[in-house]
């Protein structure tokens, strides 16, 4: 059977939940070999091991984090010649898709972005995409070069699998280009202590009609009373009343949660670019004309400052 | 010496029209209107600041597409970009990324550069590729998907607001910049502006003028194939109730029945 690589997303060794779920699609692939770049790889290892790593490829150097994408796509590449693999699985952020085109493009590849599945074919993978504001299913296969993927989060389940995982170190050198973009300031975001919007089985999120920025713990208290994520939509992001990292839609965050709760926002096409494929949509709003109706299993048509607040307020009370 | 600056905007259909996909699964361009990607407003929006911020500066928009993409460049000149080249041949039907990043590469060194402007995805393809593809095929920094960016003295500096980290980027010339839609509103195109557009040049080019080879593009020389385009199956109509009073408990009720609570 044939290798597989997969780019391990992580903060400082803490292996973001879409990698693993990248181990899973890799596996019926071939035998998953992951690459870790930069920091950590002794807390990674055994995490990446228990989900199926055959092996683990590490390379750590300042570069990674001093310089844009670059050093990471000469160390992929490092490993893509040491392993000549029959696939590369790249978490899809937009780091991670910036990754794996100049990959692609080095190996002679073809790339497929934003996959929601992959399956083995005898003809390579089979990737399947959400297209058009999620209104078509796409099937696609990469025609030359080894297939690189880049697979967007909640689109397989985290699965156990133990494997040797040994570590490796992988030598890379790195190229002219490698430190043609310096970072020369990074801040980190600061942790609400909810889930990740993107990674979240429940979000819950706040439009228009929230109506200011001081309202938004309406939307937080649900969120949190669910152990959920908050999203807004654009018109609440442009509108200063919540950050845009937590925008969900086309320019936002694409997520795909077993459940998802909109509050005064009306499902304009680019919004429901980054939700529609939820699994459960939720609705509150108080035009019953709203397009977001079109797309509820279940929907509310009311002043969410009523409905939202007696909804958390029956959540605690059954959760105890 | 003049600060050269080519923007790549693309030809997309509009994304609130009933898009669809054409018999050879390629995006059917016939069916919707298209337009301007509007996410490449801001990468005109911004090299037109880059422009007057500095003393002599001089905008090329570039597209790759059909005859109908010179509507494109047209909004871009009338919004205040100089002139325009429309790569445009039978042969790119069916292109996919590789492809296309080859021949806007090729057609952006036959423009000459100092900076490249793109926008940070395209409202149909939606890859956000196109822009990482053209820094490693032309040999320049990528400084992308920026909220905020300057051009002085001869660097770009710019914000990249990423998941876990905002990182302040800074890089020399030439180089490639992506901004996204937080870079700042688009301007529109004035009377004037419109009026002036019409006498702008647009150099018309094709594969043989880029000396690109047919089978590195099109349908046939594409990197990818779409096997399979199946439009989703619309959702079964949901309940929808009335808040009476009750409505956030019907929910919470709801939410219990799905196993949520
Ligand atoms: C290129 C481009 C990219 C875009 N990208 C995104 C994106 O990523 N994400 C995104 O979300 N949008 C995006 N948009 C914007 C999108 O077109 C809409 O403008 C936006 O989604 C509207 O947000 P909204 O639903 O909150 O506001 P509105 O459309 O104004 O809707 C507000 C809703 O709240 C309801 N309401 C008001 N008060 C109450 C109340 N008290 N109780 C209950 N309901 C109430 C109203 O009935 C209305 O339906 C993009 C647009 C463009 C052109
Ligand atoms: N056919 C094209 N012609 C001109 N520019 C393009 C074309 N395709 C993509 N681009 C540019 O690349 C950016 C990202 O596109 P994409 O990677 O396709 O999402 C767009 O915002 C444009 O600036």
């Amino acid at each position: 059977m044939g290798e597989v690589l997969v780019y391990v997303d992580h903060v400082d060794g803490a292996v973001r939940k879409p990698t693993l779920e990248l181990l899973t699609l890799a596996r019926r692939l071939g035998e998953p070999v992951a690459v870790h770049l930069g920091p950590g790889a002794d807390t990674a290892a055994p995490v990446l091991a228990e989900h199926g790593a055959t092996r683990v490829l590490t390379a750590d150097a300042s570069e990674f984090a001093d310089y844009l994408v670059v050093p990471k796509v000469d160390a992929l590449e490092a490993a893509a010649k040491a392993v000549s693999p029959i696939a590369v699985l790249v978490p899809s952020s937009g780091e991670g898709k910036e990754i794996a085109a100049r990959l692609a493009l080095r190996l002679g590849s073809g790339i497929i972005t934003d996959a929601v599945d992959v399956e083995a074919s005898d003809a390579g993978p089979v990737a399947t995409q959400s297209v058009f504001a999620a209104g078509f299913t796409t099937k696609s296969r990469i025609s030359k070069g080894v297939p690189v993927i880049t697979v967007k989060p909640n689109s397989a389940p985290v699965e156990s699998a133990p494997a040797a995982g040994a570590v490796e170190q992988l030598a890379v050198e790195f190229g002219a280009l490698a430190t043609g973009t310096k970072v020369t300031a990074r801040t980190p975001r600061e942790s609400t202590g909810r889930p990740e919007l993107t990674e979240a089985a429940i979000v819950v999120s706040g439009g228009r009609g929230v109506n200011g920025s001081e309202n938004f713990h309406i939307i937080e208290a649900l969120a949190d009373s669910l152990g959920a994520a908050v999203g807004a939509s654009r018109a609440a992001v442009d509108a200063g009343w919540y950050p845009h990292t937590n925008q969900v839609g086309q320019t936002g965050k694409s997520v795909s949660p077993q459940l998802y709760i909109a509050n005064g926002i009306s499902g304009a096409i680019q919004h429901r670019a980054g939700m529609q494929t939820s699994k459960t949509i939720v609705a509150v709003n108080k035009d019953a004309e709203a397009p977001i109706f079109d797309l509820v299993d279940y929907g509310v048509v009311g002043d969410l400052f009523q409905v939202v607040p007696q909804l958390t307020e029956e959540i605690k009370t059954r959760k105890g | 010496m003049s600060l050269r600056i080519v923007v790549a905007v693309k030809y997309v259909p509009d994304a609130t029209g009933d898009r669809h996909f054409a018999e050879d699964l390629t995006t059917d361009r016939d069916a919707v209107d298209g337009l301007l990607s509007e996410l490449d407003e801001y990468a005109v929006e911004q090299a037109l600041q880059i422009a007057d911020a500095a003393d002599d500066a001089e905008i090329t928009v570039l597209t790759v597409g059909p005859a109908d993409a010179k509507d494109a460049l047209r909004k871009a000149l009338s919004m205040g970009a100089d002139k325009a080249i429309h790569v445009e041949d039978d042969g790119l039907h069916g292109t996919d990324i590789i492809g296309t990043s080859l021949v806007l590469a090729k057609a952006i060194e036959h423009a000459g550069y100092d900076l490249v402007v793109t926008g940070m995805a395209s409202t149909d393809g939606t890859a956000g590729v196109v822009p990482a593809l053209l820094a490693e095929r032309l040999g320049i920094p990528q400084v992308t998907l920026l909220s905020e960016v300057k051009v002085e003295d001869g660097k770009v500096t710019g914000r990249r607001d990423g998941d876990a980290a905002s990182e302040t980027l800074e890089a020399s010339l030439p180089a490639l910049v992506s901004v996204t839609d937080q870079s700042g509103e688009a301007r529109y195109p004035s009377f004037k502006g419109i009026m002036a557009a019409k006498k702008k040049p647009v150099e018309a080019l094709d594969l043989s003028d880029l000396g690109i080879d047919e089978a590195e593009v099109g349908l046939e020389g594409a990197w990818t194939k779409v096997e399979d385009a199946t439009a989703r199956p619309p959702r079964t109509a949901g309940t929808i109730v009335k808040d009476e009073g009750e409505g956030g408990k019907q929910l919470a009720e709801f939410l219990a029945s799905q196993k949520f609570i």
